[in-house]
């Protein structure tokens, strides 16, 4: 067993396990989207980041991938974090605003506006496809292509693979394709039936994003009996 | 040659080269690195071959063909022993007359390079600034050295530092010394090589250990790790055998990346040597001690010299980094424990244990030892430069550099590669040491050095590194994926002049996400180059912002081309001009038609009388 600190709250946990694990397991939520529960973790969204260490030396770090180390002490929203993460999910609206699940995550995190040249994308490289494929369904049919801008998801060569059982798990796990957002207005990148959704919670600027962790959070409930 | 059985073969063979080196022997010496050979230098040596042999001097006349010198502006060149005489640009005709001369114990005195302000001429190597003002602890050896022949470095006391330390075999005297040494790593990040080592040799799995040479250079302009590779290669594998005497380590790897064609030549022949010799391989001079070094081509990202990267490389997967921990001294290569050095650092520990770690330590104010500079862009000499750590910006720009190369002045050197920043003229006292460099906002980094001058744009410079990084950028990550193409298109707009204010805040909220939330430190460092020229020459930016003016004349949206009175009329621009946009009659001054000019610059660079404007 290791002993960390989470939030000021010290716990132990099981050697190995990751700090998303770790935090989840006692109940403080982080976002994540490339993170799936049976897969390997891969790091490829960056939305779980959480701060470690003590100040003035504390690091951003993503929590699906470090492992919980003796003594570390873990904030999982400082304002650090909620700046990165916002920042994280405004370029994800940016490229990819017909995903139900971002067009969520905009609005549990404030982020009602994009600031960029708006894109069209069908894929955020999450990676759960590539390793649902090949961690869970054994068959290694789809794999990443190329590196930066080019990166692609794909088989090999773009031929129809002899190896797919086309079982349909990666179309089932992707997070931008397995929802879609019924998006009332194409030009914007927020659609409207989540960018007016604000909990009206009384606390909101103390806990910021901890706050719903209740789900229904009481607040939410309040407001919305009339 | 045969096998060496023993520490006192080894020792006797060393005193026999030493005692038949006859140093005085005129040698004529061509360095042929990868830049040496662009600029002819092989066609220089089959002049000299065919001279000696023709005229049967063999006896008299010695020829060494060697790596890199690092004046590569002036090359192909030609140094003559023993007196050092210096040679620029030499062709074959002057090759012949430098024999002649060299047979009569006479140099060639119109060769030679001139001094611009005396009008006289250097003869010695040592006696160009360029040259004088450098400490070239490692540099020099490359002189001395055919990379091919391993009793070339045998001859300089090569190989002895490390057969001292295996008859003592006393691995925690090697890293204790090498702490008092003060060796940072020179790769980038400038970790403690004694701290690293003292690591890697705690490690204990008994399954084996690797080591490993970071020889994927990928900064645009640098090329310091090249030269070492190429001309001295033994100083690497002496350098890592003398790493796995103090770590326990078995295994090595040069990870070299596939443009280097020449470096793993070299570096293939001098590992064949070492085993023949008995120096590598198993029960090294029968001393029971193994240790073999592989040699891997890079798959030829800039990503790879990550160093997790590169060891998924070396695995034979994707080269993408991954999270640390675990650090590769915890688990590595095929999981085992690995520690992993930059070029320059391997080549440095031979020297330290040559000429002892106090002795080492003295060189340098601040860090320790020198640190070879590729010397690039607005600059007069351009070329590899080592000096000691703490010697001032302005002394390597303006004492050995020679000042700018055209006709303004340098604004700001950057350093560092795409990780670094742009250090302003102002600061050019500052020391060029790990510390000193990062107070200002750079980063030393493994020594790229790129001189911009007034007639350089800062948002050109940063679009540059931004539009680098982006395509280099392993893609794995959402925020360095997406964060550095959008930082590309946000300075895209600057320069078109489609910016706004909001532009330059999105710019530092983004750089602030991309710093914290990358994996890997390609994500986490690039947004320095737009962070650094923001600190320093934010009035540029807002110049292209609010007034659409680019006061470097460089970005095309911004700028017009018009003829002034000082033309003549020569017509040279009209044949330059690739849109046909310039008319006018012969020596009748001339106009350039707006609409059709897509100010490409080349009439302004062909007009001789300064006629043609910018702005
Ligand atoms: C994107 C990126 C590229 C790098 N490229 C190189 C390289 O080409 N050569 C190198 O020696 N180190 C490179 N490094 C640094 C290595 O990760 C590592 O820190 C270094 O090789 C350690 O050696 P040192 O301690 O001797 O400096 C790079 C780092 C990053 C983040
Ligand atoms: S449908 Fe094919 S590619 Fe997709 S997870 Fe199944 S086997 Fe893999
Ligand atoms: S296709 Fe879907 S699951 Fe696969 S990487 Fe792209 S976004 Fe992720
Ligand atoms: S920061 Fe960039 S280069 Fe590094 S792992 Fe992430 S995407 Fe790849
Ligand atoms: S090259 Fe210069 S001087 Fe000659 S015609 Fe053109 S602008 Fe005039
Ligand atoms: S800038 Fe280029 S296109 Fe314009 S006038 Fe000069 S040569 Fe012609
Ligand atoms: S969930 Fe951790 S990076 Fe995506």
């Amino acid at each position: 067993m290791v002993t960390i600190t989470i939030n000021g709250l010290e716990v132990s946990v099981e050697e190995g396990m990751t700090i998303l694990e770790a935090a989840r397991f006692f109940g403080f939520p982080i976002p994540t989207l490339c993170h799936h529960e049976g897969l390997s973790p891969y790091g490829a969204c960056r939305l779980c980041v959480v701060e470690i260490g003590e100040e003035p030396r504390t690091k951003v770090v993503s929590s699906c991938t470090y492992p919980a180390e003796n003594g570390l002490k873990v904030r999982t929203a400082s304002e650090r974090v909620l700046r990165a993460r916002r920042m994280i999910i405004e370029l994800l609206l940016a490229s990819c605003p017909q995903s139900k699940i971002i067009q969520d995550l905009a609005s549990a995190h404030g982020v009602s506006h994009q600031r960029f040249r708006q894109e069209y994308e069908d894929c955020i490289m999450c990676g759960l496809c590539v390793r649902m494929c090949s961690e869970q369904m054994v068959a290694k049919a789809i794999g990443f292509r190329g590196r930066g801008t080019n990166r692609s998801i794909g088989t090999p060569f773009d031929v129809q693979s002899d190896v797919c059982r086309l079982c349909g798990a990666c179309m089932y796990i992707c997070p931008a394709c397995q929802l879609r957002c019924t998006f009332n207005e194409p030009e914007k990148a927020v659609c409207n039936a989540c960018a007016n959704f604000q909990p009206p919670c009384i606390e909101q600027d103390r806990f910021h994003d901890m706050m719903c962790y209740m789900d229904p959070c009481v607040a939410c409930e309040l407001a919305k009996t009339p | 040659m045969c096998r060496l059985n023993s520490i006192e073969n080894f020792t006797a063979l060393q005193e026999r080269l030493i005692a038949e080196s006859h140093p005085d022997t005129p040698t004529i010496v061509i360095p042929a690195g990868t830049c040496g050979q662009a600029s002819g230098a092989l066609n220089l040596v089959l002049t000299a071959q065919h001279e000696i042999l023709s005229r049967g001097l063999q006896n008299r006349i010695r020829l060494r063909v060697t790596g890199c010198h690092g004046f590569c502006e002036m090359e192909p060149s030609v140094l003559v022993e023993p007196k050092g005489t210096f040679y620029p640009k030499v062709d074959p005709a002057g090759m012949r007359r430098i024999i002649d001369a060299l047979l009569r114990n006479d140099v060639v005195q119109d060769l030679l390079m001139a001094d611009g302000s005396s009008g006289r001429n250097y003869e010695n190597l040592g006696d160009l600034p360029f040259f004088r003002y450098q400490n070239r602890l490692l540099l020099s050896q490359n002189e001395k050295i055919d990379p091919l022949e391993i009793t070339d470095y045998v001859k300089l006391g090569g190989y002895a530092a490390f057969v001292r330390l295996l008859e003592h075999n006393a691995p925690g005297e090697i890293i204790d010394e090498l702490k008092q040494s003060g060796l940072r790593g020179r790769g980038g990040a400038g970790f403690s090589t004694g701290m690293k080592w003292d690591f890697l040799a705690r490690e204990k799995n008994g399954k084996g250990k690797y080591l490993v040479c970071n020889a994927d250079e990928g900064d645009p302009g640098a090329y310091m790790d090249r030269s070492i590779l190429e001309g001295n290669p033994h100083s690497i594998i002496e350098g890592m055998l003398i790493g796995a005497l103090a770590t326990g380590a078995d295994k090595g790897i040069l990870y070299v990346r596939t443009e280097y064609p020449l470096a793993i030549k070299h570096l293939g022949t001098a590992l064949t040597q070492a085993r023949k010799f008995g120096l590598l391989g198993t029960n090294i001079l029968n001393t029971g001690i193994s240790f073999d070094i592989s040699l891997i081509k890079g798959a030829g990202a800039f990503v790879c010299g990550e160093e997790t990267a590169l060891m998924r490389s070396i695995e034979g997967r994707m080269g993408e980094p991954r999270q640390r921990p675990p650090f590769p001294v915890q688990k590595g290569i095929s999981s085992l424990p690995t520690l992993i050095n930059n070029v320059e650092t391997w080549a440095n520990i031979p020297v330290i244990f040559r000429i002892g770690a106090r002795e080492y330590a003295s060189t340098g104010t601040g860090d320790t030892g020198t640190k070879i500079f590729s010397l690039v862009g607005k600059i007069k000499h351009t070329g590899l430069v080592e000096v000691p750590m703490g010697t001032p910006v302005r002394e390597l720009i303006y004492t050995i550099g020679g000042g700018p190369s055209g006709k303004v002045g340098i604004k700001a050197v950057q350093t560092g590669g795409p990780s670094g920043g742009c250090i302003p003229a102002e600061l050019f006292d500052i020391p060029i040491s790990y510390e000193g460099l990062s107070r200002v906002g750079s980063i030393m980094g493994s020594g790229g050095m790129i001189v911009m001058d007034e007639n350089t744009c800062m948002i050109d410079v940063a679009r540059y590194f931004m539009k680098f990084l982006m395509d280099e950028s392993c893609g794995a990550c959402y925020v360095c994926r997406k964060g550095t193409q959008r930082m590309f298109e946000l300075l895209d707009d600057i320069a078109a002049g489609k910016g706004s204010l909001e532009h330059l805040d999105l710019l530092e909220e983004l750089s602030l996400t991309l710093k914290d939330a990358s994996m890997c430190g390609l994500g986490q460092t690039a947004p320095n180059p737009v962070l650094s020229t923001l600190r320093y020459f934010r009035n540029e930016y807002l110049e292209h912002i609010e007034h659409k003016r680019c006061p470097a004349g460089v970005c095309k949206e911004l700028i017009s081309f018009s003829i002034n009175e000082l033309c003549t009329g020569c017509m040279a621009c009209v044949k330059a001009c690739p849109e046909g946009a310039i008319t006018g009659e012969k020596k009748q001054r001339h106009s350039i038609d707006q609409d059709l000019c897509t100010r490409c610059g080349a009439c302004r660079s062909v007009c001789r009388f300064d006629a043609v404007d910018v702005q």
